[in-house]
């Protein structure tokens, strides 16, 4: 196994004092950045590359990855705490994270998270050792007819295994669709829906949605609630780590299966993005308790973590071997690679063998040394919610204001961002679900993008989307998900149930 | 004796004279009070964002300001966001711009209301290069051979794929389009070079007119061919890149048979109405960070063209980059309703 030699001399590499102490210090760093919404990992990444030119590159990419690693473990804590994602994917951990919270089950919901995004990368990780070579070839057949079936695949899934009414979630998906198409067509090169404003030439930014839509529309929401946190009985249960794990191994189904779906997502690489919300799709559909999503299912926060963090881990894989970014935070990686003389793409793996076997190493490294730290503070974070709610709903207010701040520096995104708390909370009354329109705006034009680039390639014919078996099965399995309400209402009609009875 | 002492006298009198002469411009001399904000008018990633977090990275590491260098992307709108906001900041000593091409294609082709002479132009670091790349099992093995291929084919049957729309890369590509009328191209948009140099891997379009930098990694593992550099002469990097061949290996595309030339600038520029001391120090700045070692390996590595000017003799070039960019976008029909 040359692999396991290798991957021993990356150790030897990486696990030097000096090392070790970058990885604690990138890993604080990152879970502070983290948990400032708008400070995402890209930005923090950014803001300390200056710091790392002097050091030899081992050393830097291990520092920057463990604040990678932070960030990922920073942003599922305010999801859970404060139902405020700080990054895309941790999206799907709000919808029983957050409930948990509410519960006074806040530690239960870190513990989970923590860990399974502990399991989530440290599978991706081996199978990078392993299947390196292999997986960055499977890459290559993505074209844009599989980018866009991938992603038809999660819009698909998210219609079909939705709780509330199909057209409901059909209606906030549309309106997410339109709110991503402002700003410059990529195709035409020709600004759209921007009706001479410059500050609409960037679109709208996720973030500031997320921020509006979840963080402010929960303090509205609170707000009218009577001025209190429902999570702020919890007691704290320094034990509550390990009777959470006694919890977490016989979820272990949901694990494996969210650990496939991640991987693939990752390598393909649709993202990690899509990888939470398929995931969590999943997890609802084939659980036993499927009813109880969305109301504090430890599942429910299991099932998405995993998958994401592993779709981040294998995303990484792509971007060493073929020199193309997964991420925003992999792109300043990518550019901090160059400044180090190093050349991303297929021959790194040749000719710079201690790079990234170092690299590697400091993967499993870095998500040891970042679980443990993380899990030592559940309880520090799940206090947080014991303060008062007239001094912490403040806080939270001018972070997120500083949050939405900080994406493009402009005034105009934080009334964006109280316009959309505003939307959030009337989407809350009126039962309409929020997911949708977020997964719409994060990643309705890249979809748009895979759907043209592919019609412009088979001159306007739609066989393209069938053309081979990776695209072709994608997208039936995307058609079934899709149409998978109306398969269940035609079971109904021809048992001759009434679907009165059915729907309670 | 009294010559040697005249020749003292003299001595003290030409160094008097020279610290005279020079102690007003020390005392004019400017240099930035507060941190500098170097805006991207590009996302992270690209060749305009590795180019500036290098020059951050080189000025960081070498200490050549006393003030930090903040790196901020503005990229929205075709990097229209970021030249606005410089535009907007008029005598701000404060804030520079890295350019690319978008500098004359963003107001053109979407008729948001900027132009380069609204800003001050200080230095152009390089330019970029362009080459026609094929992957490695295509049988075309020159040029001209390529050129044939699309001429022999049907109508729109050669995917060529860049980055963004009516931006170098498609505009290279209409340039083609004169060469092998009446057949034309398929250009198929991506976000960005690396994405372009991947799909040419594998096998989803047939060419590009990738950067170098952007397909170098896929030309040493023999999965790419450069056919031709869009350069009126050969690159003069001599030091062998693949097994048997150079940057300068690769024919220019006119010597092929193509007459078809284009580079990107890559320039820095700043706020209108600043002072001339406040360009000059940033002048000075960049002189400095091009005459490191790094920098010099950095050019290099992306095998650029180390053309750099500045002043005068910059405008002049601007200009006719400017009309050049407009004839060719006019000829393609990319230009916005009213320009």
């Amino acid at each position: 196994m040359e692999e396991i030699a290798s991957l021993m001399h990356g150790f030897s590499v990486a696990a030097t004092p000096f090392n070790l102490l970058l990885m604690v210090t990138g890993i604080i760093l990152g879970v502070i950045i983290g948990v400032l919404p708008g400070l995402g990992g890209a930005n923090g990444v950014a803001i300390l590359l200056p710091l790392t030119f002097t050091m030899p590159p081992t050393s830097a990419i291990i520092m920057l990855s463990c604040i990678y690693w932070g960030a990922l473990f920073g942003g599922a804590i305010t999801s859970i705490l404060f139902n405020i994602p700080g990054e895309p994917w941790s999206v799907a951990t709000t919808f029983d994270g957050h409930p948990m919270a509410r519960q006074g089950r806040a530690d239960e919901a870190l513990t989970a998270a923590f860990t399974s995004s502990f399991v989530g990368a440290l599978v991706a990780v081996i199978m990078i050792t392993f299947l390196a070579p292999l997986v960055a070839k499977f890459a290559l057949k993505f074209g844009p007819a599989e980018f866009f079936a991938v992603f038809f695949l999660t819009f698909a899934s998210f219609v079909g295994m939705s709780r509330g009414s199909p057209m409901k979630v059909v209606a906030s998906m549309s309106l997410g669709f339109i709110l991503g198409a402002i700003g410059l067509d990529q195709m035409t090169g020709t600004l759209r829906l921007t009706f001479g404003f410059t500050e609409l030439l960037n679109g709208f930014d996720f973030l500031i949605a997320v921020i509006g839509l979840f963080g402010i529309g929960e303090i509205l929401s609170s707000i009218e609630d009577g001025l209190k946190f429902q999570g702020a009985h919890a007691k704290l249960r320094l034990g509550a780590v390990f009777t959470t794990w006694g919890k977490l191994a016989k979820l272990w189904m949901t694990s494996v299966r969210s650990c496939l779906v991640g991987c693939w997502m990752g390598i393909t690489p649709g993202g990690a993005t899509p990888a939470s919300f398929m995931s969590y799709g999943l997890a609802k559909r084939f659980s036993r308790n499927g009813d109880n999503f969305g109301k504090g299912e430890i599942e429910g926060v299991v099932a998405p973590e995993t998958a994401a963090h592993a779709a981040g881990t294998s995303a990484l894989l792509p971007m060493i071997t073929l020199g193309i970014p997964g991420s925003p935070t992999a792109a300043v990686l990518l550019g901090g690679l160059m400044i180090w003389g190093l050349q991303p793409g297929p021959m790194l793996f040749v000719e710079q063998k201690e790079f990234v076997w170092g690299l590697i190493a400091s993967m499993y490294l870095g998500n040891i040394v970042g679980l443990i730290i993380v899990l030592t503070c559940v309880p520090l974070f799940a206090a947080i919610l014991r303060v008062p709610f007239s001094i912490i709903a403040p806080i939270i207010l001018v972070v997120c204001a500083i949050g939405a701040y900080t994406v493009n520096n402009a005034m105009f995104d934080v009334w964006m961002m109280l316009v959309f708390g505003i939307v959030g909370y009337l989407f809350n009354r009126l039962d309409y679900p929020l997911a949708p329109l977020v997964l719409a705006i994060v990643l309705g034009d890249k979809a748009e993008e895979g759907f043209r680039q592919a019609l412009l390639g088979s001159q306007g014919g739609l066989g393209v989307f069938f053309s081979n078996w990776l695209v072709g099965s994608i997208m039936m399995l995307g058609l079934v998900l899709l149409f998978w309400p109306v398969f269940g209402w035609l079971k109904e009609r021809l048992a001759g149930t009434p679907s009165s009875e059915r729907a309670s | 004796m009294r010559s040697f002492r005249s020749t003292t006298a003299a001595l003290a009198g030409a160094a008097i004279a020279s610290f005279t002469f020079l102690a007003p411009g020390t005392a004019q001399a400017w240099e930035p009070t507060k941190p500098v904000t170097f805006i991207i008018p590009a996302g992270t990633g690209g060749g305009a964002d590795q180019m500036a977090r290098f020059i951050q990275g080189v000025i960081a590491k070498h200490n050549l300001m006393s003030q930090p260098l903040v790196v901020l992307n503005k990229g929205g709108g075709a990097g229209a966001e970021g030249f606005l906001e410089v535009k907007k900041n008029a005598g701000d000593p404060h804030t520079i711009i890295i350019t690319l091409s978008n500098l004359f294609t963003t107001p053109l082709a979407t008729g948001v209301p900027f132009n380069w002479k609204e800003m001050t132009p200080v230095s152009m670091m390089a330019l970029d290069q362009f080459v026609l790349w094929v992957n490695s099992s295509a049988k075309e093995k020159t040029a001209g051979e390529y050129i044939a291929t699309v001429k022999a084919g049907d109508d729109k049957t050669m995917k060529m794929g860049g980055t963004g729309s009516k931006q170098e890369d498609q505009i290279i590509t209409a340039a083609l389009e004169r060469v092998t009328a009446p057949k034309k191209f398929t250009y198929i948009p991506y976000k960005g070079g690396g994405e372009v140099a991947t799909q040419l891997v594998g096998g989803h379009i047939n060419s590009t007119v990738n950067n170098p930098i952007e397909a170098v990694s896929h030309w040493k593992s023999g999965a790419l061919r450069p056919l031709c550099i869009f350069d009126g002469e050969r690159s003069t990097y001599k030091e062998k890149v693949t097994a048997d061949m150079a940057w300068s290996d690769i024919p220019t595309c006119k010597e092929a048979g193509v007459d078809v030339e284009y580079q990107m600038l890559r320039g820095i520029f700043m706020s209108p109405g600043v002072k001339p001391e406040e360009t000059a120090y940033y002048v000075d700045l960049l002189k400095k960070v091009r005459e490191t070692p790094d920098w010099k390996e950095f050019m290099e590595k992306g095998a650029f063209n180390q053309k750099s000017i500045s002043g005068d003799e910059f405008k002049t070039w601007l200009d006719k980059a400017e009309k050049l960019h407009y004839d060719l976008m006019k000829e393609a029909g990319f230009l916005a309703p009213g320009k």
